[in-house]
């Protein structure tokens, strides 16, 4: 099974389930702050709102597209309140 | 030199593209299937395996192994231009997923089965987390988040609701209650009509008897959710009784839209309701493209398999095996209409913004930001209303019902990427 680091807590998650299930299904379902800052969660599930956004391995993805990989490194955007 | 185009490049996995890219390669073409999903499957078979049983795993399992077919998970269309001879797609390939970057891709011809996506309305409480879409969750749970001992409540409209409340009942969550704007009498009519389609009344069944004690509310309508960082409770109308439920997910959905996205990209005429227009062989306004499935009108499976078979077939000129296709296309277009009948979005049962609702979710804009706008271009200058990452995908939608603003000016690249991506050049991809 694949491990890897959810904001820094390592983590197994079953091979075929995508990085947003295993944030979830960690706890960490607020992903990002949206511009007042409130928190914001995922919502679609099919890669249309672009809500689940966190950096994967330095690159930021939708969660909810991008499959688990053995040694991926995932970090919430939460501290981010102003994005490019 | 020009690269070489492929016979026919199918855009989207579900079982309208899965269909149409089986059959145009039964028919000789050469067939490139992509999907921006990490699996083929398109929504309702996401996850599924080649090995399992019935439709979807004899399907996946012929695409899979056709000599014909090329598939390519991970990939989205983020860029398409018409061309006489050879349209031009451009795909970006998901990072982790096949070797990340910028692909261009000739293909004579073109089957669009980009699907639908849900239409989401705002309300006060729609921007906590734990608000989730009907189908959005449903996804999620295929997915491997895991439901069980969740309490959910499922709410808005159409039959998508009972297939997701069945679905997450049966990997474990706690189903509180299912709400439904529409009324009875549309509720009632629409059971009718699928009962009458062959196949679809043990279908029904089966629903019906996994959802055996969940509380199934007509003419309900959601007034707001609340929680401080994260979802705690929803308040429901019924009647005139206001009812809050305390729960961890608010799966919520009002009905589909056509995504025509790439559609509109590569210039195709769309009907009234939104989605693309096609004739009886599925073929668009644009010579060499087709479009299939969802993207074509709301109508479930059944009738995107139909559309695929139609669209394989026109696009490879196996005219003879369409024999059957019109009559079967008459019976799910009826069925099609009865189900926007019934469905038909009531204004007084939708969830109302109040001034201080969030309308456009990227980029923060309130619904009392867009009073005083008419149209979706001027309020998109003025307020930034549809400018974030998600390109108006959600807020359009929902400015379409609450406004009556058809959502215009589909631009490439369909998704914000990173600046190096957009500044490599693609890379061309064959056929083999
Ligand atoms: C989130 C969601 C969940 C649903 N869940 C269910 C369910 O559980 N049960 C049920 O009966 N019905 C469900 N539906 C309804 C479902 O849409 C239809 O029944 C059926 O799947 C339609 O088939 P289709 O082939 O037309 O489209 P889809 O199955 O939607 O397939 C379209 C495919 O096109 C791909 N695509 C779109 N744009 C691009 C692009 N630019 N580049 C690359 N690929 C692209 C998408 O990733 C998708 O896989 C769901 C709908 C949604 C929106
Ligand atoms: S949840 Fe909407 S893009 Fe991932």
């Amino acid at each position: 099974m694949p491990e890897l680091t959810l904001d820094g807590m390592r983590v197994t998650a079953p091979a075929g389930t995508t990085v947003l299930a295993a944030l979830q299904n960690a706890g960490l379902s607020p992903l990002r702050r949206s511009l007042g800052g409130e928190s914001r969660g995922a919502l679609c599930g099919m890669g249309s709102c672009s809500e689940c956004r966190a950096v994967v391995d330095g690159q930021t993805v939708r969660t909810c597209l991008t499959p688990v990989r053995d040694g991926q490194d995932v970090r919430r955007l939460l501290a981010v309140t102003r994005e490019a | 030199m020009k690269p070489e185009p492929w016979a026919a490049v199918v855009v989207g996995a579900g079982p309208a593209g899965l269909m149409a890219a089986r059959t145009a390669a039964e028919g000789g073409l050469r067939v490139l299937l992509l999907d921006a999903q990490p699996t083929p499957g398109g929504q309702i078979w996401r996850g599924a395996a080649a090995g399992q049983q019935g439709a979807a795993g004899e399907l996946l399992r012929d695409v899979a192994s056709h000599s014909g077919i090329t598939v390519l998970s991970g990939a989205e269309i983020i860029a398409a231009e018409a061309g006489g001879q050879a349209h031009t797609l451009t795909v970006t390939t998901a990072a982790g997923t096949t070797a990340a970057g910028l692909r261009q891709i000739q293909a004579e011809r073109v089957i669009l089965a980009t699907g639908a996506t849900e239409r989401f309305l705002p309300f006060d409480g729609w921007t906590l987390p734990g608000v989730v879409g009907a189908g959005g969750l449903q996804a999620m749970s295929k997915s491997g988040l895991d439901v069980r001992g969740q309490r959910v409540v499922v709410a808005g409209s159409g039959p998508l609701l009972l297939a997701v409340a069945a679905g997450l009942r049966q990997k474990g969550a706690r189903v509180l209650a299912v709400a439904e704007q529409a009324g009875w009498p549309g509720v009632a009519a629409f059971g009718m009509a699928a009962a009458r389609l062959p196949g679809k009344s043990r279908e029904a069944l089966a629903l019906a008897a996994g959802l055996l004690g969940v509380p199934y509310w007509a003419d309900c309508a959601v007034v707001r959710a609340s929680g401080a960082d994260q979802l705690q409770s929803v308040t429901l109308r019924r009647g005139r009784r206001e009812l809050t439920l305390d729960c961890d997910y608010l799966a919520v959905g009002f009905g589909l839209v056509p995504d025509t996205r790439v559609a509109a990209l590569l210039g195709c005429p769309l009907d009234d309701v939104g989605a693309v227009r096609v004739n009886a062989w599925q073929a668009t306004g644009v010579s060499g493209v087709y479009a299939a499935g969802e993207v074509c009108g709301i109508g479930g499976v059944d009738g995107a398999l139909l559309e695929g078979f139609v669209a394989g077939c026109a696009a490879s000129g196996q005219i003879e095996r369409l024999h059957d296709a019109p009559r079967r296309a008459e019976i799910q277009r009826r069925f099609q209409i009865t189900l926007e009948r019934s469905f038909a979005l009531r204004p007084a049962l939708l969830p109302m913004p109040s001034p201080q609702t969030i309308v456009c979710r990227c980029e923060d804009v309130r619904h009392g930001d867009l009073r005083g706008f008419t149209d979706w271009t001027a309020a998109k200058l003025q307020t930034r209303c549809g400018m974030g990452a998600c390109q108006g995908r959600v807020c359009g939608p929902a400015c379409d019902t609450l406004y009556g603003w058809r959502f215009e000016g589909v631009r490439a690249p369909l998704v914000p990427l990173p600046l190096a991506q957009l500044l490599d050049e693609p890379t061309t991809l064959s056929p083999p």
